[in-house]
């Protein structure tokens, strides 16, 4: 219950808020902003909250996504929504390739070699010119048409991402609560003790860390046609680390939480100018302080903060329950 | 009948012979217990029947099939379960979670219906959920449910362990040191509750220091002396085996000890 009571406040901030402030630039421009980064950190958050395996590179698998699209349409004027397709079996291949020989290694080295891979890809970008475009990057991207309705303005784009955003965090979220979900935050737990269930971890680990690129691969399309115009500055590891902070900062394995931190790390440079120039520093400060200070992330603190206060004020403490027989078979 | 067949195991770390040329056989439906000295090689032995050491040499069959080489998960297929000396608890999950994990193999799964809720994945949830919680009334743990499992005692988590393996409906379930660290009603309820595990049908194999409960709960005793088999028989021919009391230093089996108590592996399984 609690899942859908989640979804259903979150539908209607993002249905209020254009209504409340129509033609608001904030409300549309960097609205649209905060669900694609909740996407992606959602997507991260799967695989670093939830199975507990750190990634360094999720802005790789945004900016394949990307790439693709804006290359098959741009170069070999495929259809949009199929350049999202290929985008997505091209990043699904890649992940799948790369993630059993990462996932064999586990905290600092996982780190270093997720690391590794979103250099890579980045400096693939910028060197591959032909493709690529370079450092300049690829212009003249064609918007994304659905059903004879072509998706232009701000507005349009609010609605779209808005969209993903609350499919995303409902199928996110049944995933999570299911036996799948369950094997991938076992391995969290106890990587022996998961296989001791007859989980097989190798194939769980390559699995999350497959969904997880896929999901931002697909919203790394949505960007392309939506900016029209990319360039390999959005795909660097400082954002890989962006996302890395929005995770940490709403608090790992928590998708909501996910959603918070992805919100005030868009809003943050929006509301100071200044900001721009130390946003480097300002994400590792706040990865420091977090990781000093509230380990469990802002928002499932401010929740946790919720609703004991609500506990205290409102119920009086609940009686223990009786314990059950202790009879009943297993067998 | 013969469920688990072990023959001619060995295992070493570096020059430490863990496990040497060891046999033995498990009859089905026994309770079998394995004692011995910190160091014997009891966690060793069971880390090669659930396949997270792989033994340099040897056989394990079980009813009949080779196991040698499975990993663990396909061990798990078989039907064999296992608690840890020290917990392997899924602390980011709830106690009902933990043992959810364990009906994993039980639960049929479709990853449409799973990804849109259809009611086909709603009623296999609900199936399962009952069996996480008949495992958890089973082990005595009926308020805990809904509990964190992060806030617990010691000695609930090591009964939700043991439900969390029973979920998974096992043939065999081997228990490493379940009463260590347990006071005597603890202990006491354990005893009764391995008893309830021996009487629904399930093979148990038990490693244990509390010599008072090994004695009162087991058909069958090995006795390990560094990785080799010093005795094994009925709790009657261990008892009064003289060489059994030899190595136990005349013990004095009254008190209930035999061997030392004192903490446990270093080892991370
Ligand atoms: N992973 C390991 N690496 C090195 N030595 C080990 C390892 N696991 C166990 N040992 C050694 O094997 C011997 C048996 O240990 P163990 O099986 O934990 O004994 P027990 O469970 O009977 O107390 C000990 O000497 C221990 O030091
Ligand atoms: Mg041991």
């Amino acid at each position: 219950m609690k899942r859908i009571k989640g979804l259903i406040i979150l539908a209607i901030i993002l249905i209020a808020l254009p209504i409340l402030f129509p033609n608001n630039y904030f409300i549309t421009v960097v609205g649209t902003a905060v669900a694609l980064h909740a996407v992606l950190a959602i997507s991260l958050n799967l695989l670093m909250g939830y199975a507990g395996q750190i990634s360094l590179g999720h802005a790789a698998f945004f900016g394949i996504g990307a790439y693709s699209s804006a290359i098959l349409t741009t170069q070999h004027q495929w259809n949009p929504l199929l350049s999202i397709g290929a985008g997505m079996l091209i990043t699904g291949i890649i992940a799948f390739v790369i993630a059993r020989p990462i996932l064999k290694l586990k905290g600092h080295y996982l780190a270093m070699a997720t690391l590794g891979f979103g250099i890579i890809v980045s400096i693939i970008l910028v060197q591959a010119g032909n493709f690529t475009g370079g450092p300049d990057g690829l212009s003249d991207i064609p918007p994304l048409a659905l059903f004879g309705w072509t998706i232009s303005s701000d507005f349009h784009w609010y609605v779209v991402m808005s969209t993903v955003l609350l499919l995303i965090v409902w199928l996110v979220n049944n995933l999570i609560d299911s036996r799948s979900g369950r094997a991938l935050r076992a391995l969290h737990g106890s990587e022996v003790a998961a296989e001791m269930m007859g989980i097989n971890t190798t194939s769980v680990k390559t699995n999350v860390f497959v969904l997880s690129a896929l999901i931002a691969s697909f919203v790394g399309s949505l960007f392309a046609h939506q900016q029209a115009f990319i360039s390999p500055d959005s795909f660097s590891f400082f954002f890989s680390i962006e996302l890395v902070t929005m995770v940490v900062l709403g608090g790992l394995a928590s998708t909501y939480g996910a959603i918070f931190g992805a919100l005030v790390l868009t809003f943050l440079p929006e509301l100071l100018v200044v900001f721009e120039d130390y946003e480097v520093m300002v994400f590792g400060g706040i990865l420091m302080l977090m990781m000093i200070f509230m380990p469990q992330g802002l928002f499932v603190a401010l929740e946790n903060l919720i609703s004991r206060l609500y506990r205290n004020y409102f119920n009086p403490p609940l009686p223990v329950p009786a314990s059950d027989g202790e009879n009943h078979d297993v067998a | 009948m013969t469920l688990l067949k072990v023959e001619g195991l060995l295992k070493s770390f570096g020059g430490v012979t863990a496990i040497a040329d060891l046999d033995f056989e498990v009859p089905e439906g026994v309770v079998y217990s394995i004692i011995g000295p910190n160091g014997a090689g009891k966690t060793t032995l069971f880390n090669m029947l659930s396949g997270i050491y792989i033994p340099d040499e040897g056989s394990i069959s079980l009813n009949g099939k080779d196991m040698v080489g499975l990993s663990p998960h396909k061990i798990a297929r078989s039907g064999v379960a296992r608690t840890f000396q020290n917990l392997q608890i899924f602390f980011n999950m709830s106690v009902l979670e933990n043992v959810l994990v364990g009906c994993h193999l039980r639960i049929k799964e479709n990853l449409i219906s799973t990804a849109l809720r259809l009611p086909m994945a709603v009623r296999e949830e609900a199936k399962a959920k009952q069996w996480a919680i008949d495992a958890l009334n089973f082990c005595g743990l009926g308020e805990y449910i809904s509990s964190p499992s992060d806030a617990l005692s010691y000695g609930v988590l090591k009964r939700m362990e043991i439900a969390r393996a029973l979920a998974m409906k096992p043939s065999i379930i081997m228990m490493d040191e379940p009463a260590a660290g347990l006071n005597d009603t603890e202990t006491a309820e354990m005893l009764s509750l391995i008893r309830r595990i021996s009487e629904s049908g399930i093979t148990v194999l038990l490693v244990e220091h509390n010599m008072n409960l090994v004695m009162q709960v087991s058909d069958r005793v090995l006795v390990l002396d560094y990785g080799s088999r010093l005795a094994e028989g009925s709790t009657e021919e261990i008892q009064n085996n003289p060489q059994v009391i030899a190595a136990y230093l005349g013990t004095d089996t009254n008190d209930g000890v035999i061997g030392t108590k004192t903490g446990g592996s270093h080892y991370a399984v």
